[in-house]
């Protein structure tokens, strides 16, 4: 019981943020370092304001 | 005997479903409750859903869940991420709804609440969802690619620069409708004008705390920002009130148009993080929210419909936009129905991010059926106010005259009980000097909101918030959208001129950026300032050209879905994209034709030319222009809107004869011609290097 609520908590908090645009960090991290091992990862400030600017940044439309 | 137990909960759906329509079609001349057209909807959507939407995914496009999504093959953990499907639709739908599914169907609504009601249902089931889930379709088979990729790689490179020309321009409309619905919203009063412009500083110190104080911590931010913009919506009250301060933030709309119009500069070269993306968080959340507390309301309070279910006005001669039932009815209502603009988020950050390819069926289809049950939600709010209110705050000065008295004496004759103290004490039920002649939507919405909220949460006493809270709310998103629009049709605009001029393309140079923003801006300013002068009120002008320029973005979306089912040689069921379209150019296309040529004036922009031309042979002046320089204005204006609609014209009507020719050389083809990434053809390539 209290495992489903805390599993629906985290799919609602994912789901808030990637509303804005931020994926799940966790999630990222966790490819990094299956995929790319040798790569750096970035912290989640890094990570927060790279996704800022793809989101805004690069122009993409907003529905009416 | 197991397909009858499987089909049984859509027979029950049926019944009900059928009962709730049958029973809004025979209650003609009483008043009805609004929970029976909610019932009719979600019945509509769930055997649409359960029967049509699985049709789509099995016959028509063979969903195969066992192909790997882009997500999968370019997976970085940023832009290409395999999500759970639940939380990309939460996305998906933050995504594609805005103001147009709430302004359409209040607009709408003049023609009584049935016709906007059958429309938006059965726009949404045959046109709207399926262009949004066919193009989540196609764009997710080719790397999450965008329409206007697509339409290039399918169609062909000339077609492919039409519609970026198309799109931008429809944008530059979008953007000028969205800021006079503020306009109208904000005009001499103190109290929404404080309350939004709070905004500004709020969003600025939300976007310095999460870069400098705490980090990334959108959450708590967020939550620190809506006690702030609560706060600020009780400061406005108090602003309204003093006979000090409620001047200062009083406003006519030619001097909001500046504001405006120097904000939208201002805010889009500022860096991303000290204002877009703080509001964007606020408005993001408030709007999700306010659309959850809409729908509980509904379903708590259970309102009376005021609004006959048809109304006189379906001949064609209402006051709030001008125009027959067909067209004009399915141009007024396009978010929520069908809306072309869908197609550039289904081709944009959604494709990159579902993790099966079955899911398009629930996000594509399921998401646009969410957005047009916000539609119904918003005709609701606009028919349980008393019609000869919705009629005063909707319909133009030039036809009600300057007081509270002309208003119901002009009303009352068009058969609609309403007295000027009706009037009077609605606006300060609210906290306004005047509600008269302020359409555009929003603060009709407002109206009905707070009829809504104000019966769960503080009575009549709170109307004044509740109205202030819901011009905040769309106001909030709104200005979002102009922000993040400016910044996009700069880019655009840059990809454009740069073939010609180089320099304007480096996205890196200061002066080059300048130069876009501020040509950007002033395209949309010009078509905003136009709107705020305009003799018929503006939105009358506007929304049509706005409405008829995102049917024309669908029809070309749908004509691309078409090409891509005949290249994939299921031609056999092509009648699914093929209705739709022709459907949408039937009425775009007359509606298009009829803005530029129709012999009324308030329909016909031309007609409206060689009135006022005729006044200035006469060496008359004509209201609202009082100088000969303000008649040659409206003359200017009004030919530019006649051109525009002429460019919509040529762009989809181009774009249908390449789709035609893309149809034809696909079907004499003996195998399929599709360029599709990722299918069973690719993973043997890979298998066999």
């Amino acid at each position: 019981m209290f495992n489903d609520l805390s599993k629906l908590g985290k799919y609602l908090g994912q789901a808030a943020r990637l509303m804005v645009g931020l994926p799940d960090y966790d999630t990222y991290v966790a490819h990094m370092k299956v995929t790319h091992p040798d790569r750096p990862v970035m912290s989640y400030e890094e990570f927060f304001r790279e996704r800022q600017e793809a989101r805004y940044g690069g122009g993409s439309g907003r529905c009416c | 005997m197991a397909s009858l137990t499987r089909h049984a909960l859509g027979a029950v759906l049926a019944v009900v479903g059928a009962s709730a329509l049958g029973y809004i079609a025979l209650n003609r001349g009483e008043t009805i409750n609004a929970l029976w057209i909610v019932i009719a909807a979600v019945c509509v959507y769930l055997i649409a859903y359960r029967y049509y939407s699985l049709f789509i995914a099995d016959k028509v496009m063979s969903l195969d869940p066992n192909r790997t999504t882009p997500a999968y093959r370019h997976n970085d953990g940023l832009d290409y991420v395999p999500t759970n499907k639940y939380v990309l639709f939460g996305h998906h739908f933050a995504a594609i709804a805005g103001a147009g599914p709430l302004v359409g169907p209040v607009l709408a609504a003049q023609m009584g609440y049935l016709p906007g009601m059958l429309w938006i249902l059965a726009g949404v089931v045959f046109a709207g969802a399926v262009q949004d889930f066919l193009v989540l379709f196609v764009s997710t088979r080719r790397d999450g690619r965008s329409l206007g990729d697509l339409v290039k790689s399918e169609l062909g490179p000339v077609p492919g620069v039409i519609a970026l020309f198309g799109t931008f321009m429809i944008m530059v409309i979008i953007l000028a409708v969205l800021a006079l619905i503020v306009v109208k919203a904000l005009a001499e009063s103190p109290w929404g004008t404080f309350t939004v412009g709070a905004t500004i500083p709020i969003a600025i110190f939300m976007g310095l705390y999460t870069r400098y104080i705490r980090p990334g911590q959108i959450g708590e931010i967020s939550v620190i920002g809506f006690v702030l913009l609560m706060l600020a919506i009780l400061g406005g009250g108090q602003v309204a009130a003093s006979e000090t301060w409620a001047p200062l933030f009083t406003f006519n709309g030619r001097q909001l148009t500046w504001m405006l119009i120097g904000y939208g500069f201002v805010a889009s070269v500022l860096p991303v993080w000290l204002l877009l993306a703080p509001r964007d968080y606020l408005s993001t959340f408030l709007k999700i929210g306010a659309i959850v507390a809409l729908a509980v309301g509904i379903a708590f309070v259970a309102p009376e419909l005021k609004m006959p279910s048809v109304t006189r006005f379906i001949d064609g001669t209402g006051p709030v936009w001008a125009g027959n039932l067909f067209p004009f009815l399915f141009i007024t209502i396009a978010c929520g129905a069908v809306s072309g603009f869908h197609a550039l988020i289904s081709s944009g950050t959604t494709p990159k991010l579902i993790e099966n390819e079955t899911h398009a069926r629930f996000i594509g289809y399921g998401g646009m059926l969410m957005e047009s049950f916000v539609a119904i939600m918003a005709l609701v709010a606009a028919s349980i106010i008393e019609p000869g209110i919705y009629f005063a705050m909707n319909s133009p000065l030039a036809v009600l005259g300057p007081t509270a008295e002309t208003a119901a004496q002009v009303i009352s004759n068009w058969g609609f009980v309403v007295t000027p103290e009706m009037l009077t004490s609605t606006a300060a039920a609210v906290g306004e000097h005047s509600i008269i002649a302020r359409a555009g939507g929003a603060p009709t919405l407002a109206v009905g909101m707070a009829q809504i909220f104000s019966v769960m949460f503080g009575g009549t006493g709170m109307m004044g918030f509740w109205y202030h809270f819901a011009i905040l709310f769309e106001a909030l998103f709104i200005l979002t959208a102009v922000d993040a629009g400016t910044r996009a049709g700069r880019f655009m605009l840059q990809d454009l001129l740069g073939t010609a001029i180089p320099a304007i393309k480096r996205t890196d140079s200061w002066v080059g950026n300048a130069i876009a923003t501020a040509l950007c801006v002033a395209t949309w300013g010009y078509f905003l300032y136009q709107g705020v002068i305009d003799p018929l009120g503006g939105i009358n002008t506007l929304w049509p050209l706005f409405g008829i320029s995102n049917q024309m973005l669908a029809a070309v979306a749908l004509v691309l879905a078409t090409v891509v089912l005949f290249k994939m040689k299921r031609e056999r069921f092509a009648w699914v994209t093929l209705a739709p379209t022709v459907w949408l150019l039937a009425c775009t296309l007359t509606a298009g034709w009829q803005k530029v040529f129709d012999a009324n004036p308030k329909v016909g922009f031309l007609a409206q030319v060689s009135r006022y031309q005729a006044a200035l042979d006469r060496g008359e002046l004509l209201a609202p222009a009082k100088t000969v320089d303000q008649m040659h204005q409206i003359i200017l204006n009004n030919q530019i809107d006649a051109g525009l609609s002429v460019f919509f014209i040529l762009v989809v009507v181009s774009i249908l004869g390449y789709g035609a020719q893309g149809c034809y050389r696909a079907y004499r083809a003996a195998h399929p011609t599709t360029r599709e990434v990722g299918g069973p053809e690719a993973a043997a390539q890979r298998a066999a290097a």
